[in-house]
Order: structure tokens, then sequence, then C-alpha cells
């Protein structure tokens, strides 16, 4: 793989990580993408269609939307379990709430807002009672999930407004809806994580916590920032399916876990913290949603899709053990 | 050591998961007449079988600071393949054996990715969950698998001298466990693999067969507990076992098994395993529905973590 350049022992200075090693990563992995591109053009007739290409880029942004707060968790060196569930939660009180009430923007705050309560609950799992992220995040998921089943009894709801649905499946110039709110929180992320100190101090706290805390880093209050932004951005995303799907039902976060964190490490975040890249995540959501859709052209059998992602995340973290600095 | 000392270490140490234990209890009986009834406590005990047959190589894997997330979707799958065998064999003795050997394959995968590549556990074993989960799905193609033979059943719902068969093979799986926790070598070094890792690297000790050995058995133990769920189930089904890794997890943790530190107890985790068939069976006989209960199981792991994070404080 490609040398990574950023060591542990240039932390103690808050880290300007060099820009030409992040953009090597996200050249690479872009360079993979084409390739990937090439294989499925070549295999499958439709895979070149207009249809197939605005498909992967919504579900590419969608895969990302996930992520995006992930990726900031895991530059911490932490991770979050539970966003599938908290997706599946926010989606079904904002669909209820759209329901009950009418109004979209109701809707819309009512998911995001159970994001966000969920994301801080995590954070201060992990920082005030310092329960291990992925055990309390864990805990968060099971209980989220059983939240939602018993919240929706088995009951589906269906049909919404079309203005709202516009955020799913509506399109503006031709190119689907979320891809502009991709390109919207691609910017926002990529400018808080490298061009704040808030983004600094969370690669800091990733590469290595005693130092950062040393160093004048607000240690918890950052981790608490992390796991509620990914909490927001999990209800974000929920909206989007939402509207898309047009439905909500208790599982309809299940299986989106794993694909997300698969998508942040494939794009080169490392899970041991301190180097990644949120346009690195949107790579990887880009390849992870070729391959499986480059699965569904060439008619696999849809339950290979756990398994192939679960191999997708065992070679990534194995590749960024391979290049992490050793600390023993 | 005074006295002083003394009490409160033991009040730390031993009530913890048993006063949570005897509240459950009390309030169960008190909510519900069918709950302190003879049929009822044997219900519990047959029924935390599975989960004890889990939460004990469970124990092992948190004491080395480990997690063995696959362990209900290797259930899981093990159970599918011995249902599998079993019909197109007949043959109990080789369908079992291919189920502990899946169990074993997951096992040794979860060791050597973790051990051996450095992958740590959490998401080692997220990832064969996914992979042991998917295989499932490929086997079934999502359906149940019915015909078993009926000695099948008999093997849960039989029993020996008056005493439930899951019962005896539970006392089993737990004098194996104990011996091997505190009669074997063994059974030392991973409290030293939890608690001091270095300490053992420079004994000489190799830790990565080591850890190897404890997801081995945590794979088949997953073999074992496939037997007793799919004669419970009488069939095979690719999500009968998914989240049962929580549910071992929690009583492990209730147990007073630590997440950090190389504690481990396993009398603790036989406890945790029934606080959590009590709190089930309980919330069953109030007619709560399931996904209330996984909620509510969430909840005691968070505050058994939280208990355990007070205590650690110097």
């Amino acid at each position: 793989m490609n040398k990574q350049t950023t060591g542990r022992a240039d932390i103690a200075a808050p880290p300007r990580f060099g820009f030409s090693s992040n953009v090597m990563q996200v050249l690479y992995r872009l360079l993979a993408a084409a390739l990937l591109c090439m294989v499925l053009a070549s295999l499958s007739d439709a895979f070149m269609t207009e249809n197939n290409i605005l498909n992967v880029l919504r579900q590419t942004a969608l895969l990302f939307l996930m992520a995006s707060g992930l990726t900031l968790v895991i530059l911490t060196a932490g991770l979050d379990l539970s966003v599938g569930a908290n997706i599946a939660l926010s989606a079904c009180l904002a669909a209820s709430v759209i329901k009950a009430t009418g109004s979209a923007s109701l809707g819309v705050a009512t998911g995001i807002g159970c994001g966000t309560f969920v994301g801080l609950a995590n954070g201060l799992l992990v920082t005030a009672l310092r329960i291990p992220s992925f055990i309390a995040t864990y805990g968060v998921m099971w209980m989220l999930t059983g939240l939602t089943y018993f919240y929706m009894g088995g009951q589906t709801i269906h049909g919404f407004p079309p203005a709202f649905r516009q955020l799913g499946s509506g399109y503006l110039l031709g190119i689907p809806m979320p891809v502009y709110v991709m390109v919207l929180f691609l910017a926002i992320g990529t400018f808080f994580a490298q061009r704040t100190i808030w983004g600094q101090q969370v690669y800091a706290i990733g590469a290595n916590p005693v130092a950062a805390r040393l160093s004048g880093v607000p240690v918890q209050s950052r981790l608490v920032l992390v796991y509620t932004l990914s909490g927001a951005m999990a209800g974000l995303a929920s909206l989007i399916i939402l509207a898309r799907i047009n439905s909500a039902e208790g599982d309809i976060g299940e299986n989106l876990t794993l694909p997300a964190i698969a998508a942040v490490l494939v794009g080169g975040t490392s899970l041991f913290g301190g180097s990644g890249s949120v346009m690195g995540t949107l790579i990887g959501a880009l390849i992870l949603t070729l391959v499986l859709n480059g699965m569904n052209l060439l008619q696999v059998n849809a339950s290979w899709q756990p398994l192939v992602t679960g191999v997708i995340v065992l070679v990534a973290v194995w590749i960024s053990t391979l290049t992490r600095p050793s600390d023993e | 050591m005074s006295s002083r000392t003394v009490a409160p270490s033991l009040i730390a140490r031993v009530p913890g998961v048993a006063i949570a234990l005897i509240v459950l209890c009390t309030v169960f009986a008190f909510a519900s007449a069918r709950f302190a009834t003879p049929t009822n406590i044997a219900n519990i005990l047959v029924q935390s079988t599975i989960l004890l047959l889990l939460a004990l190589p469970m124990t092992l894997v948190i004491m080395t600071e480990g997690l063995d997330l696959s362990i209900g979707a290797v259930l899981t799958f093990a159970s599918i393949i011995l249902a599998v065998i079993v019909i197109a064999t007949g043959s109990l003795a080789l369908a079992l054996s291919a189920a502990l050997a899946a169990g074993l394959c997951f096992g040794l995968a979860n060791g050597v990715l973790i051990s051996v590549l450095g992958i740590p556990p959490f998401i080692t074993t997220l990832g064969t969950l996914g992979i042991a989960q998917g295989l499932s799905l490929l086997v079934t193609d999502g359906q149940s698998i019915v015909g078993i033979p009926r000695s099948i059943e008999s093997l849960y719902s039989g029993s020996l001298a008056g005493i439930p068969l899951p019962i005896l093979i539970a006392t089993l799986a737990y004098a194996v466990t104990h011996i091997l926790l505190y009669h074997t070598r063994f059974g030392t070094y991973i409290f030293a693999l939890g608690g001091n890792r270095e300490a053992l690297k420079i004994a000489g000790i190799s830790v990565r067969g080591m850890l190897i050995g404890v997801y081995l058995f945590s794979g088949l133990m997953a073999g074992f507990a496939a037997l007793l769920l799919t004669a419970r189930l009488n069939s095979a089904h690719p999500t009968a076992g998914i989240g049962m890794e929580f549910d071992a997890i929690a009583a492990v943790a209730v147990g007073g098994t630590s997440f950090e530190r190389g504690n481990g107890w396993l009398f603790g985790t036989l406890l945790g395993v029934l606080a959590v068939g009590v709190l089930r069976n309980g919330l069953n006989l109030l007619a709560v529905p399931s996904s209330a209960q996984v909620a509510s199981i969430g909840a005691l792991v968070i505050i058994a973590l939280f208990i355990d994070g007070l205590r650690s404080e110097p």
C-alpha cells in the first residue's frame, strides 16, 4: 500500500497533516474506483446506462452521509456501531410525525433531532461513563433496535408528501437530490476536519490521546462532539432513505452499519485513529457501492452481500494494520 | 488487612449481580403469579442453558480484552449445518461433528485474524459475523430448514434421572470451563493475558497461540449450543441465533467480568446468565414484547458497565 507519512512523533505540535499524503491516498482509491468501473462496464451492458449511473450516485450519496459522521468517530480511534439502529429509530419517528402533522419540516426536525440525541447519548456513555466505544454503541444499538420494533409494533408507515419525497427521489438539473446533499456535507466535513482547530484536535486525539490532552485539547468535549455529529448525520441519512423508499418499517436500518464502517475503512481512515479523511470516505462509499451494484447487475444472489461486505471490512482493516506505525 | 477494608471489598465483589438477581426475582414474583412456580423456574433454567454455553467462552474472550460479536451468527450457521447434514444422512454424530467443525473454523479464523494479523477483536468478529450471516442465508436461501428427526428434539426435552438433559449438558460445560480457567496453566495465562500481556510475552508464552485457543473454544461452544438450539426449535432458521451474542455479552458484563484489566469471574457469569434469563422470562410473563426486552437488556448492560466503571475508580 501507500506510504503513511503521518507518524506519531509529530503530534505534540498540532498536526498539519501534509496535504500530499491525504491527496495520494484519495488518488489511489479514485484509480481503484475507475478500474472497477471499467471492469463492470466490460462485464455488463447495463452498467453504463444513465439510469444505473444515477442509481450508483444516489447510493453512494446515501452511504457517504451515513459514513461521514462515523469517519470523525473513527478518526478519534472510536467506533459507532449504532448508526444503522439510529437510522431506523430516526426514520420511524420522523415518519410518524410527518403522518400525524402532515408537515415535512417537522419530520425533518424530528429525524435529525432524534439522531443527534442518540449521538449525544453515545458520546456521554463513552466520556462520562468511560465505557469503551464499541461496547457502549453496541449496547445502544440493541436498545434502539428494541425501541424501534416496540414503537412500530410490526406496522409500516408509508406514503409521504411529494415535497418531502423530493429529498430522496427528486432531481435537480438531471442529478439526484441526495448527490447535492452529499456534495454539501463533503465540503462542510472536509472544511471542518482539515481547516478548523476542532477538526485538527479530532486528528490529534486519534493519533495520541495522552499527548492531545497534555497539549491542552479538551478531549472529552471533542469526543462528545464527534459522536453527536455521527448521530446527527445518521438522522439526516434516515430522512433521505425515508424519502427515497417512501415507507418506514422497524427493520429499515438493518444491514446498514457494516457497509458504513466498510466505506470509512476502504476510504483509508485508520481504525486506530489519527489518519484518514472525509474525502476518502466518499471514495470508499463509491467503491463499496460499485461492488454491490456490480453484484446486482451480474445477478449475484443478494445473500452474498453481507459476506462480501464482511470480507471487505476485514481486508481494509488488515491493510491499515500493515501501514500502522508499530507502537510495541 | 483490617475489617474496614474487608467489608467494602466483599460488598463490592460478591453482591452486584446477586443483588440484581434477587431484585429481579422479587419484582417478578410480585408482578406475576406464574413466576415463582416450580414449572416456571425449571423453565428458566432450561432456557438459560443455550445462553450459558455462549457466555462461558465469552467470559474467557472478554478476559483477554477481546470480544466475540460473531458467536450468535456462528451458532446460527452451525445449527443450519447440523440440520442440513442430519436430514441428508440421518446421522446425528456426523451432523454434530460438522456443526462443531463449522464453529471451530470460525473460531480459528477469528483467532488468526486477531492474533496474527493484529486486527482488533470487535472489528474482526463484526466482519466474521457478516460472513457467517451471509453463509447462513446462502445455504438456506432465507428459509427455515424443517423435517429434523424426532430423536434430536428429545435431546432438549428429555431428561436423565429426573434432570433435564440441557441442564446436564450445561453443567458439564460449566465444569469443563471452570477447570480450564482455574485449574490449568492455560487458565492462569488467560488471567495474565488481560491483566499483563507484556509479562506473559517476557515469560516466553505464545500469546498468539493462547488467543487462538480462546477463540477456538468460543467456536466449539457455539457448535454445542447449536445442538441445543436446533433441538429446541426442532428446525434451523437463518436468523435464529442473531443477537444471542448480545445476551451473552450482557450476562458476562452483568456478572462482573471487566472489559479492561482481565478480571474474570466465571460464577458471576453463571449468575449473569440467570439474571438475563429471569429478566426475559419475567418480561415474557408480563407480556412485554421481545423488542422491549432487548431494550431492557441493553439498559441492564449499561448499568452494569457503569457500576463496573465506578468500582474501578481508585
